[in-house]
């Protein structure tokens, strides 16, 4: 089995708050892992390291055995670095590219707070996320030379919408959507990025307890069916639980444990992390 | 199936409409009553691309930048400066010693005769609206890392800055300086004499140049580039996210409305038959900005239709305003010169306040048309029920406010 996706020591400083501290975990092909930890734990600035939201303050990312994104502290940041293992990458080159590039390379994302198109057809969202991988120059666009590739592209949109349960719905603007329908096709323009990896940002969030079990085999069809290694950050615990491999959980920056489901259930530190320990 | 139909209907209209364009062109001189009508329909062209450039950056891309009349003033002189002929250019350029001393058209014309003028020419309106272009990379590379009002700023910067170099007298050889460029190409010469029969072009060229430059945009707005264009205005976060390049893609945008403002350019220069750098000033700008808001940001008709009643408005229909008598009402004390100005604001006032997205919103004109056909007609009872319901939901929710008010 090939590692997806392998964090070192990486470390996300913003000023003096060190957001993400010294974390390394990674993701077997084919696997679906959650990252949780309560509120500011830092989940999300993960996220937003590994798609290249952000620069790393230390640290370096693999995807799929290759390094895409290296960086060590300098400048300003090398007084200020509070974390770690600060010298491990200072004589490797720097690796930062922008979220476009890590996306064409295989790893695409949906958000926590829905940010589809709004002026767009739920169809032209999915088709649109495949704009990247389009090789058309704007001349052969403007004169229609990619005819064939866009109609190749249309059908390919079809049968996203069709996966993801939504082609009754294609000629709707994508806000008119309901919640639930709306996440669904966050998750169907990722996939139109053609990913060998999804990270899904609190896909469950604001849903109810119905959709969030829709939710849940749709997730995991995505895996049997697909063949996508999944990252996701998840609250809805009975989520998580059921159909995670393994779960890492983060507070305050920090890697506090990893392990199974049925570890991490009876791990008190993160007990203590999610329900404050007891002052006496 | 539909696609084919749609863009054969879409061809024929647009025949229709240059022949027609064609026969006013010979049936109407200049000197007649009518003559306004050219003149308009020529200016109004000049402005509707330059209103669909626009659009193309600040409607579709999103990118909010203001340096429109920086590039049309580069297209202008690009396009003076390669079309004035030998003979002409020690008459031009009075107090210099003249630069560039090479004409297309001329040029041309030596080699293939006539056609070797229409080709020049050609050839001019397209270099103009290239070095346009290479003036937008130079300036996008630092200045597209800016968002929204910095951005406009800056661009407006440029263009003020682009006025001033221009006419800077130690370029005098190349831009004649402040004095203004003349006797080269222009509409009004525009004609073709076989045998006894003169034929006229000076409003069918623009209007032809504006019609194809038009097409290309509304050829770019519905390709995958295009495509892009809206995901970078509606969630730059979420179009970068799903692979799409924003640096090479506002690049892309703002260097092609910069090379079909170039283009507009050549063309305010051929229609003007002078090019000065003092008339492509801010307000240039902001006249273009408001065809495109009054037409609806992010629709192409819109800009069209927008411009057109712009330049019909404020030059022909209005002018009666300035000169004493309008609509057969003789008031010299009333309608004074400036008059025009101060109706022209509230009608401008007016149209925004009731259409508050601009007269066509984002829609295309194909678009409406549609609906209407769906639901039987503009004024039906469809459309009207569909109002209702809009006020009917606005006023739930203001209850709603009240409601929540009332329990805290």
């Amino acid at each position: 089995m090939r590692k997806a996706l392998e964090l070192k020591n990486v470390t996300m400083q913003f000023g003096g708050v060190v957001a993400v501290d010294n974390l390394s975990m990674e993701v077997n092909e084919g696997e679906i892992v959650a990252l949780i930890g309560p509120n500011g734990a830092g989940k999300t600035t993960a996220f937003n390291v590994i798609t290249g939201v952000y620069e790393p303050t230390n640290g370096e990312i693999d995807f799929f055995e290759k390094t895409i994104v290296r960086n060590h502290p300098q400048g300003k940041m090398k007084k200020m670095y509070k974390g770690e293992c600060a010298e491990y990458y200072v004589n490797q080159p720097v690796l930062a590219p922008t979220p476009d590039k890590i996306t064409l390379r295989g790893m695409a994302r949906t958000f926590q707070n829905i940010r589809l198109w709004k002026t767009q057809t739920v169809f032209n969202n999915v088709l649109i996320a495949m704009h990247g991988h389009s090789t058309a120059n704007v001349f052969s666009a403007i004169f229609r030379g990619n005819a064939n590739e866009e109609a190749a592209q249309r059908l390919k949109v079809e049968k996203i919408l069709d996966t993801v349960g939504l082609l009754d719905v294609k000629d709707e603007l994508a806000t008119s959507l309901p919640y639930g329908k709306q996440r669904r096709l966050e998750i169907a323009r990722a996939l139109a990025t053609d990913p060998e990896m999804l990270l899904l940002d609190e896909p469950a969030a604001g849903m109810n307890p119905q959709e969030t079990l829709e939710l849940t085999e749709f997730i995991g069809s995505i895996r049997r069916d697909l063949k996508k290694t999944i990252l996701l950050i998840e609250h809805h615990m009975d989520l998580v639980m059921d159909i995670s491999d393994r779960i890492y959980v983060l507070d305050f920056g920090k890697l506090i444990a990893n392990g199974t489901p049925e570890e991490i259930q009876k791990n008190q530190g993160v007990i203590d992390a999610y329900l404050g320990v007891a002052e006496d | 199936m539909k696609k084919t139909k749609q863009n054969y209907t879409a061809l024929i209209a647009v025949l229709i409409f240059m022949s027609v364009i064609f026969v006013l062109d010979q049936l109407i001189k200049p000197t007649d009553s009518l003559g306004m009508l050219l003149t308009v329909l020529q200016k109004g062209s000049v402005y509707a691309l330059a209103a669909v450039s626009m659009n193309l950056l600040n409607g579709f891309t999103g990118l909010f930048s203001l340096g429109h009349a920086g590039f049309m003033l580069i297209g202008a002189y690009t396009y003076a400066i390669f079309t004035i002929p030998s003979v002409e250019r020690d008459n031009v350029y009075q107090y210099f010693d003249a630069a560039i001393r090479f004409s297309f058209p001329e040029t041309f014309s030596q080699a293939l005769g006539p056609f070797g003028t229409v080709l020049g020419v050609a050839v001019a309106v397209i270099l103009a609206g290239l070095i346009a272009t290479l003036f937008a990379y130079l300036i996008g590379l630092p200045v597209l890392k800016l968002k929204s009002d910095y951005l406009a700023i800056a661009t407006l910067g440029f263009a003020e800055i682009i006025r001033a170099i221009f006419q800077w007298e130690k370029l005098g050889p190349i831009t004649n300086g402040s004095n203004l460029l003349k006797s080269f190409v222009r509409t009004s010469t525009m004609q073709l004499t076989i045998g006894s029969v003169t034929l006229s072009f000076s409003t069918f060229v623009p209007v032809l140049i504006a019609v194809i430059c038009i097409t290309i945009i509304v050829l770019l707005v519905n390709s995958t580039y295009g495509r892009a264009f809206k995901a970078v205005r509606d969630d730059e976060v979420a179009a970068e996210a799903m692979g799409i390049n924003l640096a090479h893609t506002k690049q892309l945008s703002f260097c092609i409305s910069s090379f079909f403002a170039g283009i507009a350019g050549a063309m305010m220069a051929m229609v003007l038959s002078i090019a000065q750098a003092s008339n492509f000033k801010v307000s240039m700008t902001y006249e273009i900005l408001l065809m495109v808001v009054l037409g609806g940001i992010g629709s192409i008709t819109g800009s069209v239709i927008g411009a057109l009643l712009f330049i019909f408005a404020s030059e022909w229909w209005l002018r009666g305003l300035d000169s004493g008598t309008f609509l057969g009402i003789n008031a010299p004390n009333v309608f004074r010169n400036g008059f025009r100005l101060v109706v022209f604001s509230v009608i401008i006032m007016i149209v925004v306040l009731f259409f508050s997205k601009g007269i066509m919103g984002d829609r295309e004109l194909p678009d409406l048309i549609r609906s209407w056909k769906k639901n039987g007609g503009p004024f039906r009872k469809k459309n009207r029920e569909n109002l209702h319901n809009v006020l009917d939901s606005a006023q739930d929710e203001s209850e709603d406010h009240s409601g929540r008010r009332a329990k805290s």
